[in-house]
């Protein structure tokens, strides 16, 4: 039997778990770990010059690789610096494993140095969080903390470890569990037949229906599935923000995305819909609109693996719990039975029409393409994302920040695959792009991920530059800069007669070429439309250098169409500053 | 509507601040709560009521169960059961007629004196909760010192249990 410290046996169980990157930064608590790491593991650590980044960057690496990140921080102040990381994985459903270090046990509640209640802080936005008692507990808790993340809705698990269970000269027997089990956590692995038999059926009576996709697909690794079965059926899809991808963008099934500033054949197809398929969507706010206006004459099928997400918001006519993957199989399954024993299933005259119906909206809107406001020679923001879009070949893995950048990349970049887009959808947490990046690129290197920002987002993390510098990780960074926090100056624009509350920079923006060559990076700027499409070019072509495409937009333009808000309904829509449904 | 959740949770430290916590995150009420080990030494019982109506005491109960320490639940409102609520109450008692009348109120309300000073009485009252907010009316003429309640305790009636 090997006899291992509570140091070593935590990075042991890493290994044995097939952890491939720790993401993390040293600190007083954590040193006995980090002695363990750095004598015997194999796993290497990217150090970064922030703790929130650590985290993003370990949510990046899982949202492009399905596989859990983990996280390795100091007490105190390390362990908080992480939280807003945290809670961004949380509203994502991201499997996190997050290692926080912890003042010596016989300190707890002393107020000693760096001490924080982690466990107490974290609570509200961890899937689950442990702290070690004893050393010996630690191999066995890791693994649950890996099958708590992993398994269900997935999520971030916190394990809160005082200084004194890592001490190196207390050794404890170590074997690494096969399996775990957990009497009071067992989530659903199959959806209820006779409900999936139910919603097959009504599927089938369907004159208008829609697939109403969500990020679950994403996670759940069922896209494949849905996108095989949506084309049997000849039904449109959507997807929600977290779940572009899942169906591929440039298909002509695809409605693109929903919600406040989703598609408006997306919208105007959801709330004219008599049957709409939720699959790992889960009703935000963002979606529905007035929830007691939405999709006033739609029956609701919803599977989730969450059934805190059924009816929470919008009531189910036919809930399913279960894993995505399992329950679509099983409904795709259904389907098939039914439409053997009757042909005519589904009615071919009324989908036709409901296409002839769609079409009629797609062509009447659409996304916009093209100058909108005058003449100017000023380059529209749409227009620098469809030159993304272009020069990556729709492939990139591409991160977004917050704000109005995030949308315009969420409309405009089509998503062919599942993975590739990756943005704060839940929290809408600014700094989130460049860390996520990191991760991205991490994993694989030989990729294209370019991520999009705002100068506003950008610097939320910036030192992250120094991070990209010291392991290699050329991404590009696609600043759309229009000198002002673009979202809430649309909002103020809309809202509050264009009073532009401490929305603006002034001329206090760094000059973030100078500031790429400081890091060893590049930096470009691109302000004339007709040199867009070559400098992007030239910055994909670098591929052994980071590179920061400062270009400059539009300031005024605003994102379209937009939900009217409040009281509107999904169908109620502002189709560009003077136009609304 | 008023609803009785009973949970087996896991005698685990922290366990209890997810379940309270839940409560003032997701904005449900908890008006009262009652928490105990059992003969098992792993698990808790914890009973709580909450007012919501149906749609928010699903969402509650499946929030609940999402909880990686709660083991088991059940809504005892949903079925017959036996609910009781202990109450220690002090109240001045001096002199003899104010002593008579506290000692048969408390008769009729088959309560017990279980603490008895020069002028005060203690007095110890199992129920449901009605019954002792009826005492607590009752005794409205005598000068309340102190009330002390235990929250709702419950349980199933006939065969229904809840345990592993």
């Amino acid at each position: 039997m090997e006899m291992l410290s509570g140091g070593e046996m935590i990075a042991r169980a890493l290994e044995d778990e097939g952890v491939e990157f720790i993401f993390g930064y040293p600190g007083g608590a954590v040193l006995h770990i980090y002695d363990a790491l750095f004598k015997a593991s194999k796993i290497p650590h990217v150090l970064v010059r922030h703790e929130q980044a650590a985290t993003h960057a370990a949510d990046g690496y899982t949202r492009a690789t399905g596989k859990p990140g983990v996280v390795l921080v100091t007490s105190g102040p390390g362990a908080t610096n992480a939280v807003t990381g945290i809670a961004t994985a949380y509203m994502d459903s991201i499997p996190m494993v997050v290692l926080s270090g912890q003042v010596a046990s016989h300190l707890i509640g002393e107020d000693a140095f760096q001490e924080c209640d982690m466990v107490g802080i974290s609570r509200p936005i961890v899937k689950h969080s442990f702290m070690v008692r004893k050393p010996e507990d630690i191999p066995g808790m890791i693994k649950k903390a890996f099958h708590i993340a992993t398994t269900g809705r997935p999520g971030p698990v916190v394990i809160d470890i005082p200084k004194d269970a890592t001490r190196p000269d207390a050794k404890f027997e170590y074997v690494y569990p096969e399996a775990v089990k957990i009497r009071s956590y067992s989530p659903a692995q199959r959806g209820h037949t006779g409900q999936i038999k139910k919603a097959a059926r009504l599927l089938l009576s369907a004159k208008r229906p829609v697939i109403y996709s969500g990020g679950g697909v994403v996670q759940g690794e069922a896209s494949g599935l849905l996108t095989q079965f949506a084309r049997d059926l000849n039904y449109p899809v959507t997807n929600t923000l977290m779940g572009l991808g899942a169906y591929p963008g440039t298909d002509r099934q695809f409605l693109g995305m929903l919600g406040m500033h989703g598609l408006y054949e997306a919208n105007m197809a959801m709330h004219h819909a008599d049957v709409i398929l939720a699959v790992g969507a889960r009703f935000d706010d963002r979606v529905t609109n007035t929830v007691s206006k939405f999709c006033p004459s739609a029956k609701i099928i919803h599977i989730d693996i969450d059934p805190t997400s059924i009816s929470k918001t919008v009531q189910a006519d036919i809930p399913i719990v279960g894993p995505v993957q399992s329950v679509l199989a099983d409904l795709a399954e259904q389907v098939e039975q039914m439409r053997n024993k009757d042909a005519e299933l589904p009615d071919q005259d009324a989908l036709d029409r409901w296409w002839q119906q769609i079409d009629e909206w797609r062509g009447k809107h659409g996304l916009w393409t093209g100058r909108r406001y005058g003449e100017s020679d000023m380059i529209m923001p749409q227009q620098v994302i469809e030159s993304l879009s272009r020069a990556t070949g729709g492939n990139a893995y591409v991160t977004s920040d917050v704000g109005q950048h995030q949308m315009f990349a969420a409309q405009y970049y089509r998503f062919n695959q599942p993975r590739r887009w990756i943005n704060s959808g839940g929290l809408g947490t600014m700094g989130f792009g460049l860390p996520a990046a990191m991760g991205a690129k991490l994993a694989f290197p030989d990729a294209d991920v370019a991520c999009v920002t705002g100068e506003g987002s950008i610097q939320m993390n910036i030192q992250e530059l120094s991070t990209c510098t010291q392991y290699n990780l050329p991404v590009k960074i696609i600043n759309l800069r229009n000198n002002y926090l673009g979202m809430v100056k649309q909002w103020q624009d809309m809202q509050y007669e264009g009073r532009y509350a401490m929305s603006t920079y002034e001329d206090s923006l760094p000059d973030f070429v100078k500031l790429m060559e400081a890091y060893g990076h590049v930096g470009m700027q691109v302000r004339r439309l007709d040199e867009l499409d070559a400098k992007m070019d030239e910055a994909f072509a670098m591929k052994d250098k980071l590179v920061f495409l400062d270009i400059f937009i539009d300031p005024m333009e605003h994102v379209y169409p937009m939900h009217v808000a409040p009281n509107g309904s999904m169908k109620d829509m502002w189709l560009s500053k003077n136009e609304r449904t | 509507m008023r609803r009785i959740i009973s949970i087996l949770l896991e005698n685990e430290p922290g366990a209890l601040s997810r379940v309270v916590g839940l409560f003032s995150q997701r904005g449900y009420n908890i008006e009262t709560l009652n928490v105990a080990p059992t003969e098992d030494a792993t698990l808790s019982r914890l009973t709580l009521t909450t007012i919501g109506d149906d749609r928010t005491i699903e969402q509650i109960t499946k929030q609940l169960n999402k909880l990686v320490d709660v083991v088991k639940l059940v809504d005892l409102t949903e079925g017959t059961h036996i609910e009781r609520d202990l109450m220690l109450i002090k109240v001045r008692a001096s002199g003899g007629a104010a002593r008579d009348e506290v000692k048969r109120t408390t008769d009729i309300f088959r309560g017990q004196i279980v603490d008895v000073g020069p002028n005060v009485y203690t007095i110890q009252l199992v129920g449901t909760g009605e019954k002792l907010d009826a005492f607590v009316a009752a005794m409205a003429e005598a000068e309340i010192l102190e009330v002390v309640r235990s929250g709702v305790a419950g349980i199933a009636r006939g065969e229904k249990v809840l345990r592993l």
